[in-house]
């Protein structure tokens, strides 16, 4: 079988896989052609303000009377792209240096030990600290909550490559003279590319509610950013008034969440060449 | 028989160092392997059959725990002997997977379940013979149609997990041959596999054999398997190689207890006894267990188990007994004393 057609036909078989990808889309989507029809999200419109959801204003609107429809896919950019990237950044730290503990004796006790002590500060704790230290910007908040989730991804990575390079095949691909950086790069990594997709969409999720917590909090991206963290927290004088200010930042964020996450577990179900041709 | 020596294994010793005391796990194994001869090394699990074959590919892990001694030499096409032990890394990797091969017991797992056949086949002869991808790729094929496999050309682009269990060991078969490596070692090849695949396997290998004259390094625990299949054979027991001979005279005259009693347990002696004394077949075996290795009786490690023990077993190291040609480590049937 052709493989798009392959990948259909897994996305299909599973349910949730499928709602959580179509989710994910339209919210892609969303993000990319939102701004031609929604309103300026930074339009003021004082005597519209608090105004609950109608045709004119899908979600409502804001203290400001900002319309809540444009600014939550605004804010989707910006929790996305900080996701995304924090995800990018601490997996990729995370891989090399598990790989790097995992593979080669004599570097795993320092390197665990250094993950060990980060592992043993609280995540969000962590992440207000170092967000504190640097200063509340977007930039910032990638690095500390990239700092955070390393270690996480780390320890993942050096159990399972700890698993493989005990395998026959790793001792065997060493009796055709394979070399330890190739042996790691051809022969150890491909076989961690399920857990490592499954850490990618976790710490992608993770960063996403951390992000939203970090600005709820005030220590995150700045409160001039629109992103649902942001947008949670201006909620909160006016959430009994104003409920659908606060539950429709919140929903995006849980939707968002559990989509990267269930999608994170299809993928690696289909990139698993041993789940291959299983019905 | 002398003419066209390929490896040459002397007093080879391996020791693992584990809980601040060292073990000698491996303790004086000498072999010798020609060119087109099958050696088979066998013994029981534990006896250090895979331990040698690991220190001769200088396989075990590069860190405290292993040490060895003694001498191994791989001679290569132009007569140039290779001191295995001493080599640094570099070289070693350099003779690996082209001089000398291996091949493993489990063709399950020693095969990487993400990538291709032709990928893993391919990736030796590039290592080694510096082929293009594409060449590669084509003696990869080549290999592949010399394993008889079928449908090669489609087989190449296939992963592990759709072959067979006969099919991989082929794979492993045509991985390990693929750059025609002057000795190969293989690690109980057939064990996982049922008794007619195996007989293939066994047929394959010994074509391959014929055909480019290589050396093999048998292992095995199979008796049945060697009569069939080896020219030579060297019985391990504890560590040592305790009788060494040509597979016939082996089995028409097994001088140490140890390979008599290995015999007495093949189902077929059962039945011959049987039809001799007339009675109900009993499978026999070796009462006692293997020694542990960490302590080992003085002399002879089989003579808490052997029926025939006497003091002198106790006493010192055995020196090796009887002709060149049939050499065991027993103190029965030697030239001075008992015969």
């Amino acid at each position: 079988m052709a493989e798009p057609q392959r990948w259909w036909r897994h996305l299909l078989a599973r349910r949730m896989v499928l709602v959580a990808a179509i989710l994910l889309g339209l919210l892609l989507l969303l993000t990319l052609v939102g701004p031609w029809f929604l309103p300026d999200p930074m339009a003021l419109k004082v005597s519209q303000r608090l105004k609950p959801p109608s045709w004119a204003y899908l979600a409502g609107t804001d203290e400001l009377g900002h319309d809540m429809a444009s600014r939550l896919v605004l804010g989707a950019r910006y929790s996305l792209a900080i996701g995304a990237s924090t995800a990018v950044l601490a997996v990729l730290a995370g891989t090399v240096l598990g790989l790097l503990a995992g593979f080669f004796r004599r570097l795993d006790g320092p390197l665990m030990r250094l993950v060990d002590a980060m592992m043993a500060f609280p995540d969000i704790l962590l992440g207000i600290a170092l967000v504190a230290i640097l200063g509340a910007s977007p930039v910032n908040v990638v690095l500390a909550l990239s700092l955070v989730y390393t270690p996480r991804v780390a320890r993942v990575v050096r159990a399972c490559a700890l698993v493989i390079r005990s395998l026959p095949y790793v001792e065997a691909a060493r009796a055709v003279g394979v070399r330890s950086p190739r042996l790691l790069r051809v022969h150890v990594l491909p076989n961690l590319m399920s857990p490592i997709l499954v850490q990618l969409s976790f710490v992608f999720a993770y960063a996403l509610l951390a992000e939203a917590g970090l600005s709820f909090l005030g220590v995150g991206v700045g409160a001039d950013v629109p992103t649902w963290g942001t947008m949670v927290a201006a909620s909160t004088p006016y959430a009994e008034r104003a409920v659908w200010m606060l539950f429709f930042p919140g929903l995006a964020i849980v939707l968002s969440a559990w989509s990267l996450q269930v999608l994170g577990d299809g993928v690696r179900d289909l990139l698993d060449p041993r789940l291959r041709g299983a019905p | 028989m002398s003419q066209d020596l390929r490896l040459l294994v002397q007093g080879l010793h391996t020791r693992l160092q584990h809980d601040g005391r060292e073990t000698a796990l491996v303790r004086g194994v000498d072999l010798r392997l020609h060119a087109g001869e099958t050696l088979a090394l066998v013994g029981e699990s534990g006896s250090g059959k895979s331990l040698t074959a690991l220190t001769l590919m200088r396989l075990l892990a590069r860190d405290a725990r292993w040490s060895w001694d003694g001498q191994v030499e791989l001679v290569d096409a132009d007569g140039q002997h290779h001191d295995l032990l001493r080599l640094p890394e570099a070289q070693i990797r350099r003779l690996r997977g082209h001089q000398m091969a291996m091949i493993f017991q489990e063709p399950m797992s020693c095969l990487n379940p993400v990538l291709t056949v032709g990928q893993q086949i391919a990736e030796s002869v590039r290592l080694h013979l510096g082929l293009s991808p594409a060449a590669a790729r084509q003696r990869a094929l080549q290999a592949l149609e010399e394993v008889e496999i079928a449908a090669a050309r489609q087989r190449l682009d296939e992963y592990p997990h759709q072959l067979s269990g006969g099919m991989r060991q082929r794979v492993m078969i045509a991985m390990a041959m693929v750059c025609a490596p002057r000795v190969l070692i293989a690690d109980e090849p057939t064990t996982a596999l049922d008794v007619t695949i195996a007989a293939q396997i066994l047929a394959l290998m010994r074509r391959l054999q014929e055909a480019n004259g290589m050396a093999v390094l048998f292992i095995t625990h199979h008796l049945g398997v060697v009569a069939h299949y080896a020219d030579r054979v060297s019985v391990m027991y504890a560590g040592r190689v305790v009788e060494s001979a040509d597979v016939p005279r082996l089995f028409a005259q097994p001088s140490h207890p140890y390979t008599r009693g290995l015999l007495e347990c093949l189902p077929g002696r059962a039945r011959q006894r049987a039809l001799a004394t007339g009675q109900a077949p009993v499978l026999l075996d070796i009462p006692g267990q293997a020694p542990s290795m960490q302590d080992l009786p003085e002399g002879c490690a089989f003579a808490p188990r052997c029926p025939q023990a006497h003091a002198r077993c106790g006493a010192g190291e055995v020196p090796w007994q009887g002709a060149p040609e049939h050499r065991y480590r027993c103190w029965l049937n030697a030239t001075e004393g008992l015969a």
